[in-house]
């Protein structure tokens, strides 16, 4: 009689327990759903590991916001939509100084910023991105280059190219482009840019690249890569023109040329006429 | 019906009558010293650019050699799938060593800066003669979220708890930032003034939980040396945090020290009580005079 009302209290604790851890349970895996999704204007520190792999790791020590010589990292509060207690840095705000030692990754004891990054300029905490050139007065024609200045990896990370203005027909446009392979996602030229809302963002990586399948071989890239061609013959391109025409891919386009004399062979006349032959001769 | 007594609002007036306030006291104040002192000296480095020590709870570096890591966190970090590696490992078994020697729930009650809020409340609730029962809710319920908090990150492969960890959330947010912080660390003294007598420490923290598993095997322990001259006033029942650990050493036949892992070596029970039954001894030492 006892043992049975003593099994029949443990067995309803038991439950009463169970129903209350996973209460309580429930509550916490809805709100780590939405705890966890970063948004693309919070960046981590360099050498962070990618965000899954980071929000096992970091346990919200914040050493690494302490030896950040700058007022960049921070650890999330509940105002900010940031894992609880995570660190992290806006860009616009305060982007990262890349010091040359590293002192958060240093300063981490878990490892959720990786030991192996030794050169900052390794680090790829996002992918800085033109998000709108409409936006980019540089696009319009206008002298900027500030995003360009400012990169701690000036004319690496982003570079200028000259393109000609069409709309004027006689100036010349500085366009700032962005180099995958350099840019670290500091951040600095989300922080400079001059406009009210900055054109030029740092995404995370993810959100700024896209993939190829790895069916696209680009020819030239594998040529340069095995010594010679993959594809057999290797032929240079000819334009099978009529007669008395000529096309300049980098000029007019297809233009009349004046015939002095008809050869006997078709593909001599052809031949004679290829732009690509003129090139050679130059 | 008889109105009961609340025990606790005449807890410890014998004893400052006999040992003097200072005396009735002595534990207290020196917990709440240590607690203050271990915020302050986390203080120092943001609010003065003293850099004694860096880091919060969860993680710090005193004086740039002496790591130490909250080995909780870390084994969930572990369970969530992150591998350990040294630097706070060695942290980890630092805290370990401490808190073995001392007793593991000391750092509720020494360091844990969550304790000053649920013992202000436990204070007001004694003041306000506030009536509140465990509403179903026991002291292991801790167990079962200890156990939640390692499943839970297994689950996700985060360390989910730290999300909603009041002790963390208290001690980072005071350090780092706290924002609305305040609110959960307010409901928190809510709950323990209104819902749940000593609701959030002895009752529903894994923090604790974890401390006590800790404290099992831990050195130093109260001892009812002198249970002889017990009183049977009651008090210290009433103002030990988990009065269930009590009444074995004290009444029970077998060794007098109090080993289970859920004290917290405060010493509160040392200092109210008035025939000074108590006192601090090692788990070694036997009683020999009875």
């Amino acid at each position: 009689m006892n043992k049975s009302v003593s099994r029949r209290e443990f067995l309803i604790n038991s439950a009463r327990l169970a129903t209350t851890t996973t209460l309580i349970a429930t509550g916490l895996l809805s709100y780590s759903k939405y705890s966890y999704s970063l948004p693309a204007k919070a960046i981590r520190p360099p050498g962070a590991l990618n965000e899954k792999a980071f929000n096992a790791a970091c346990i919200r020590c914040g050493l690494c916001v302490n030896d950040c010589p700058f007022p960049t990292l921070s650890l999330a509060t509940l105002k900010d939509d940031v894992a609880l207690g995570t660190p992290f840095f806006t860009a616009r705000e305060a982007g990262c100084e890349m010091c040359d030692d590293i002192p958060c990754v240093k300063a981490c004891p878990t490892g959720a910023l990786d030991k192996n990054l030794t050169d900052i300029n390794d680090a790829k905490m996002g992918l800085a991105r033109i998000v709108d050139t409409k936006g980019c007065i540089a696009y319009q024609g206008l002298r900027c280059e500030v995003c360009f200045n400012v990169c701690p990896i000036r004319g690496k990370a982003i570079t200028i190219e000259m393109r000609h203005n069409k709309r004027s027909g006689k100036h010349t446009m500085f366009i700032p482009i962005v180099n995958y392979d350099h840019c670290t996602g500091c951040g600095k030229c989300e922080q400079a840019c001059i406009m009210e809302e900055a054109v030029i963002k740092v995404l995370p990586t993810k959100l700024a690249m896209g993939k190829r399948q790895d069916h696209y071989k680009l020819g030239w890239e594998e040529k340069q890569k095995s010594g010679k061609s993959l594809v057999s013959p290797d032929i240079e391109h000819k334009y099978n023109l009529p007669e008395g025409k000529k096309y300049d891919l980098q000029g007019k386009g297809l233009t009349d040329v004046k015939v002095e004399s008809s050869l006997d062979n078709a593909l001599d006349t052809l031949n004679k006429f290829n732009p690509l032959f003129d090139i050679k001769s130059k | 019906m008889k109105k009961k007594i609340n025990i606790c609002q005449k807890t410890g007036l014998d004893a400052q009558k006999s040992k003097g306030w200072l005396g009735a006291n002595k534990y207290l104040i020196m917990r709440r010293i240590s607690q203050l002192s271990i915020l302050f000296v986390f203080l120092l480095g943001p609010w003065f650019g003293i850099w004694i020590v860096k880091g919060n709870l969860t993680s710090s570096l005193t004086l740039d050699t002496l790591p130490l890591t909250d080995p909780y966190v870390l084994l969930q970090s572990f369970f969530a799938g992150h591998s350990i590696i040294k630097d706070a490992l060695i942290g980890a078994l630092i805290v370990i060593v401490f808190y073995l020697v001392v007793g593991g729930r000391v750092f509720c009650s020494w360091v844990c800066p969550v304790n000053i809020v649920t013992d202000a409340a436990n204070w007001l609730r004694c003041k306000l003669g506030v009536q509140n029962k465990g509403g179903g809710i026991t002291s292991k319920t801790r167990y079962w979220l200890l156990a939640m908090s390692f499943i839970l990150a297994f689950v996700t492969g985060s360390v989910v708890w730290e999300l909603v960890n009041p002790v963390s959330i208290l001690h980072r947010g005071i350090i780092f930032g706290m924002s609305f912080g305040w609110g959960l660390i307010a409901l928190i003294f809510l709950f323990d003034l209104l819902v749940v007598n000593k609701g959030w420490c002895s009752r529903l923290c894994p923090v604790g939980a974890f401390y006590s598993l800790l404290g099992k095997g831990s050195l130093l322990r109260v001892s009812a040396k002198n249970r002889d001259d017990c009183t049977d006033c009651l008090e210290c029942f009433s103002v030990c945090p988990e009065s269930q650990i009590i009444r074995p050493a004290l009444k029970g036949q077998g060794s007098d020290i109090i080993l289970d892992g859920n004290c917290t070596n405060c010493g509160r029970c040392i200092d109210i009580c008035e025939p000074d039954v108590f006192s601090y001894t090692t788990r070694f030492k036997k009683n020999t005079t009875k």
